[in-house]
C-alpha cells in the first residue's frame, strides 16, 4: 500500500460517489454541483498522471465555464425541481441490463487486473507540459485545430439562431410598439 | 505541414471559408434581396463540387497522412454536394412559405457538408471524431431551428441527445482503440494489430462501442428510435438533407474504419453486422407497414435502407469482393440520393403550414391532378422497391450479387423478402396517388418540381447504363489509400 | 508514483456505465446532458491515462479537442433546452408526448 495507492483510492471514490450523487439527487443544481467536484477530482487525477495543462483546461473550461454554464440555465429556467416524482424512464430495462453489465465489469476488473499490471509510470515533465502541447497543437495536430475553430463556429452561430428569434414573437410589447 | 497539405483539402477549406462569407455577406444584403443567398452558397456549392472533382484519378494523403483524398472520398464527396444543392432548392420557397426563412440555413447546410466531405477524408480517429461532429452540430441546429413549433424543437432536442449519446460511445471506443493499440492513424492501428502488438480484448470492445456510435448515426436497428421522431419534426428540407448526408457520412466513417483498419477482426465482426443488418431490414420494412404519417413512412423506408446498405459491409474481411461490395454500396447510394431527393420534393410540394398536408390521405388524387409530380412520385416508390426499369433496381441488384459473393445466401434472401414487404407500403403511396379520389393542392414551386423531375429522370435514365455507373464506382474503390 | 493502468481503466469504465445509466433513466433534459458530460470525461480519463502510460502526448491532445467539442455542445444543447424551456415550460422528455417513440 503505497501512499499513491491511498491518494488514488481516496480520490477515485470521491469521483465514484459524486457521480452517483448526480445521477441520484433530485435536485438538478445538486446534480451540477456534484459534477463541479467530480471534474474537479479528475482534474486532481491529470495532474498525477502528468498532465498539468490538461488538468488546468479541465478546471477552467469544464469545471469552470461549462458547468457555470449549466448552473446558469438551471436557474435561469428554474428547472432544479423534477415535476412529480422522479419514476424511471421506461428504458428501465435497458438500466437493469447495463446495471448487471456493470457488477460483470467490476467483478472482471477483479479478475482481470493481473492482466494490465505493468504500472504507469510519471512521465517525463516536459510531456504534458503547456509548452509541448502547444508545440503539438499546431503542428502535428494542425487541421484538427482548424476543424475545432469551425465546430466553435457552428456552435455559436447555431446558439445565436436559436435563441435570438425566440424573443420576438414573445414580447407582446414590441409588437404594439410596431 | 506545407502549403501543399492545405492545397490537398482544397475543396473543403473553399466550403468552410465560404460558409463564413455568406454568413458575412448575408449581414449587407437587404431584406428585398434576400434571394442572392441561396444563389451564393449554389455557388459555393458547385465551386467545390468542381474542385473535388478535379481531383478524381489522382488520389493523394497530407497532413503526415492524417487525411487522405481519394476516389472513394470523391464518389461520397459528390453525393453529398449534390444532396446540398437538393437541400438549398428545396428550402428556397419552402422556408419561406412556412415563415421560417433564415439565411443561417444555408451557411450551416455548408458547414455541415463540410463535416460530410472531412468525414470521408479522414484517416486518423481523432479526424473522425471531429468530422463527425462538425457534421452534427449543425444538423441539431437545423432540425430545430423553426422556432415556436413545438415539434421541431423537440426533434431537434431529441436528436441533439441521441448525437451526443452516439458521440460518447465513438469517444470511448477510440479511446479504448488507442489504448489496445498506442495509435490513433488507422493505417497504424491496422499495422498494430496486424502485428498483434495489441491488447485484443480491449480492441474489441473499442470497436463494438464505435460501431454502436455510428449505427446511431445510420439509425441502424437498434439504435434507430430517434429518427422517426426528428424525420416528422425537423423542417422537410433539413430532412431530405439529413436522411442523405448524415447516413451516407455515418457509412463513409464505418467504412474506413472498419475496411481500412480493422480487416483483423472481420471475423467476429461479419456475424454481427449480419445480424444489424438484417434485423434493420426487417424491422424497417415491418413497422413502415403501420405509417400513415408520410415522413415517418419516409422515414422508416430510410431505416430500411440503412439495413440494405449494411449488407455491403458484411463480407468487409474478404479481400476478394471487398472492392466489389464497396463499389455497389457507393453505387446504391447514389440511387439512394437521387430517389430521396425526389420523394422529397414532392413531399415538400404537397406539404402545407402547420404540419399540414403529411398524411398519406392527403396525397389522393395527386397523379391525376398533377400528372407530372404523380409520374414522379411514383419512378421514386418503385426505385425504392428495387423494381426495374429503375436505378433502385440495380443498386439492390448489385449489393445481392456480392452478398451472394461472399458466401452470405441468406442475407440476399432476408433482403429480397424484405423487399417484397416493401412493395405493399410503397405501391400504396402510389394506389392512393391515382386511384383515390382527392384535389389536392400542390405549392407553386418551380424549384421543387425542377427537383422532382431531374431526379426521376435520372434514376430512369442512367438505369439504363448501370454498367457504367458501376464502372465509376470500382474506380473510385480502386483508388482507395 | 507507481498506479497499475487497469485501476484508471476500471474507474474510467465505472464513470463511462454510470453516464450511460443516467442518459437512459432520468426525465430532467438538463440532469441527461449533464450524464452525457460524464460520459465524455470518462473518455477523457482514459486518453489522459493511455497517454502517460504510452508516453505518448496523443492522448492528451485528443483531450484537449474532446474539451473544445464539448463547450460546442454545451453551447447549442443549453440554447435547445432554453428555446424548448420557454414553449413549454417543461424540459421533461416524458412530456415530450408530441412524437411517440
Amino acid at each position: 500500500m503505497t501512499p499513491v495507492m491511498v491518494v488514488f483510492g481516496l480520490l477515485g471514490v470521491v469521483v465514484i460517489l459524486t457521480a452517483l450523487g448526480m445521477l441520484l439527487s433530485r435536485n438538478a443544481i445538486y446534480s451540477a454541483l456534484f459534477l463541479v467536484l467530480n471534474f474537479a477530482t479528475v482534474a486532481v487525477l491529470y495532474i498525477i498522471l502528468g498532465a498539468p495543462f490538461i488538468s488546468l483546461v479541465q478546471i477552467t473550461v469544464y469545471a469552470g465555464s461549462i458547468m457555470v454554464m449549466f448552473l446558469f440555465v438551471i436557474m435561469l429556467l428554474g428547472a432544479e425541481r423534477l415535476p412529480g416524482s422522479d419514476r424511471l424512464r421506461r428504458q428501465r430495462w435497458i438500466a437493469a441490463i447495463l446495471g448487471l453489465v456493470f457488477v460483470a465489469q467490476v467483478i472482471l476488473f477483479i479478475f482481470f487486473r493481473g492482466q494490465l499490471t505493468a504500472p504507469v509510470g510519471t512521465p517525463p515533465a516536459t510531456l504534458g507540459s503547456p509548452q509541448a502541447v502547444g508545440t503539438t497543437l499546431f503542428t502535428t495536430y494542425a487541421l484538427p485545430f482548424e476543424v475545432t475553430g469551425a465546430i466553435l463556429v457552428v456552435a455559436t452561430v447555431g446558439a445565436i439562431l436559436l435563441t435570438r428569434g425566440a424573443a420576438l414573437p414573445y414580447s407582446p410589447i414590441r409588437k404594439e410598439e410596431k | 505541414m506545407t502549403a501543399m497539405d492545405w492545397l490537398v483539402i482544397l475543396p473543403v477549406l473553399v466550403l468552410s471559408g465560404w460558409a463564413l462569407t455568406v454568413l458575412l455577406v448575408d449581414l449587407w444584403i437587404p431584406a428585398k434581396y434576400k434571394f442572392i443567398t441561396p444563389l451564393l452558397t449554389v455557388l459555393g456549392l458547385v465551386v467545390t463540387l468542381g474542385l473535388s472533382l478535379s481531383k478524381f484519378g489522382n488520389p493523394q494523403s497530407a497532413f503526415n497522412g492524417m487525411v487522405v483524398v481519394d476516389g472513394f472520398a470523391i464518389f461520397l464527396d459528390f453525393i453529398f454536394l449534390v444532396s446540398g444543392l437538393g437541400a438549398v432548392a428545396l428550402a428556397y420557397r419552402y422556408l419561406r412559405r412556412m415563415g421560417i426563412e433564415r439565411c443561417e440555413y444555408y451557411s450551416l447546410l455548408m458547414f455541415s457538408i463540410s463535416g460530410m466531405m472531412l468525414m470521408t477524408y479522414a484517416n486518423d480517429l481523432i479526424m473522425v471524431f471531429l468530422a463527425l461532429e462538425l457534421l452534427s452540430i449543425p444538423l441539431y441546429v437545423l432540425a430545430g431551428f423553426v422556432r415556436m413549433e413545438v415539434r421541431s424543437e423537440e426533434a431537434a432536442l431529441k436528436y441533439f441527445l441521441l448525437g451526443a449519446f452516439s458521440s460518447g460511445f465513438v469517444l470511448y471506443g477510440i479511446g479504448l482503440i488507442f489504448g489496445a493499440t498506442s495509435h490513433t492513424e488507422l493505417p497504424a492501428v491496422a499495422a498494430a494489430v496486424g502485428k498483434s502488438s495489441a491488447n485484443l480484448p480491449m480492441f474489441i470492445v473499442g470497436a463494438a462501442l464505435l460501431l454502436v456510435g455510428f449505427g446511431f448515426k445510420q439509425a441502424a436497428v437498434p439504435f434507430h428510435m430517434w429518427s422517426p421522431d426528428v424525420y416528422q419534426g425537423a423542417p422537410s428540407s433539413v430532412t431530405a438533407f439529413m436522411s442523405i448526408g448524415a447516413k451516407a457520412a455515418g457509412f463513409a466513417a464505418l467504412m474506413r474504419v472498419f475496411v481500412a483498419a480493422f480487416p483483423s477482426l472481420s471475423a467476429d465482426m461479419s456475424w454481427v453486422l449480419w445480424a444489424l443488418s438484417a434485423l434493420t431490414m426487417i424491422a424497417g420494412n415491418v413497422i413502415a407497414i403501420a405509417q400513415t404519417n408520410i415522413k415517418r413512412l419516409l422515414a422508416y423506408s430510410s431505416i430500411a435502407q440503412t439495413g440494405y446498405l449494411l449488407m455491403a459491409f458484411v463480407p468487409y474481411g474478404n479481400n476478394q469482393v471487398l472492392g466489389d461490395t464497396v463499389a455497389a454500396m457507393l453505387f446504391y447510394l447514389l440511387a439512394y440520393m437521387l430517389t430521396t431527393l425526389g420523394a422529397w420534393a414532392v413531399i415538400i410540394a404537397v406539404e402545407k403550414n402547420g404540419g399540414e398536408g403529411l398524411e398519406l390521405k392527403d396525397y389522393a388524387g395527386l397523379g391525376r391532378r398533377h400528372p407530372l409530380l404523380g409520374a414522379a412520385m411514383t419512378i421514386f416508390m418503385v426505385s425504392l422497391i428495387g423494381v426495374p426499369p429503375t436505378l433502385g433496381f440495380w443498386g439492390k441488384f448489385y449489393l445481392f450479387r456480392t452478398a451472394l459473393e461472399g458466401g452470405f445466401v441468406w442475407l440476399a434472401l432476408i433482403g429480397l423478402l424484405t423487399s417484397l414487404v416493401s412493395a405493399y407500403y410503397y405501391l400504396r403511396v402510389v394506389v392512393i396517388m391515382y386511384m383515390q379520389a382527392g384535389e389536392p393542392e400542390t405549392a407553386d414551386d418551380l424549384w421543387l418540381r425542377l427537383v422532382a423531375l431531374t431526379c426521376a429522370a435520372a434514376v430512369v435514365l442512367l438505369a439504363f447504363m448501370p454498367g457504367s455507373v458501376l464502372s465509376l464506382a470500382v474506380r473510385a474503390v480502386l483508388q482507395i489509400l | 508514483m507507481m498506479m497499475p493502468l487497469a485501476y484508471y481503466v476500471g474507474l474510467s469504465a465505472i464513470m463511462f456505465v454510470l453516464g450511460i445509466i443516467g442518459v437512459l433513466v432520468r426525465r430532467n433534459a438538463l440532469v441527461v446532458f449533464m450524464s452525457l458530460e460524464l460520459m465524455f470525461n470518462a473518455a477523457n480519463l482514459l486518453f489522459v491515462a493511455f497517454s502517460a502510460y504510452f508516453q505518448l502526448l496523443t492522448g492528451q491532445i485528443f483531450v484537449f479537442f474532446v474539451m473544445t467539442v464539448a463547450a460546442a455542445e454545451v453551447a447549442v444543447g443549453l440554447a435547445l433546452m432554453v428555446e424548448i424551456f420557454r414553449t413549454k415550460h417543461s424540459i421533461d422528455l416524458d412530456q415530450m408526448s408530441e412524437m411517440k417513440g
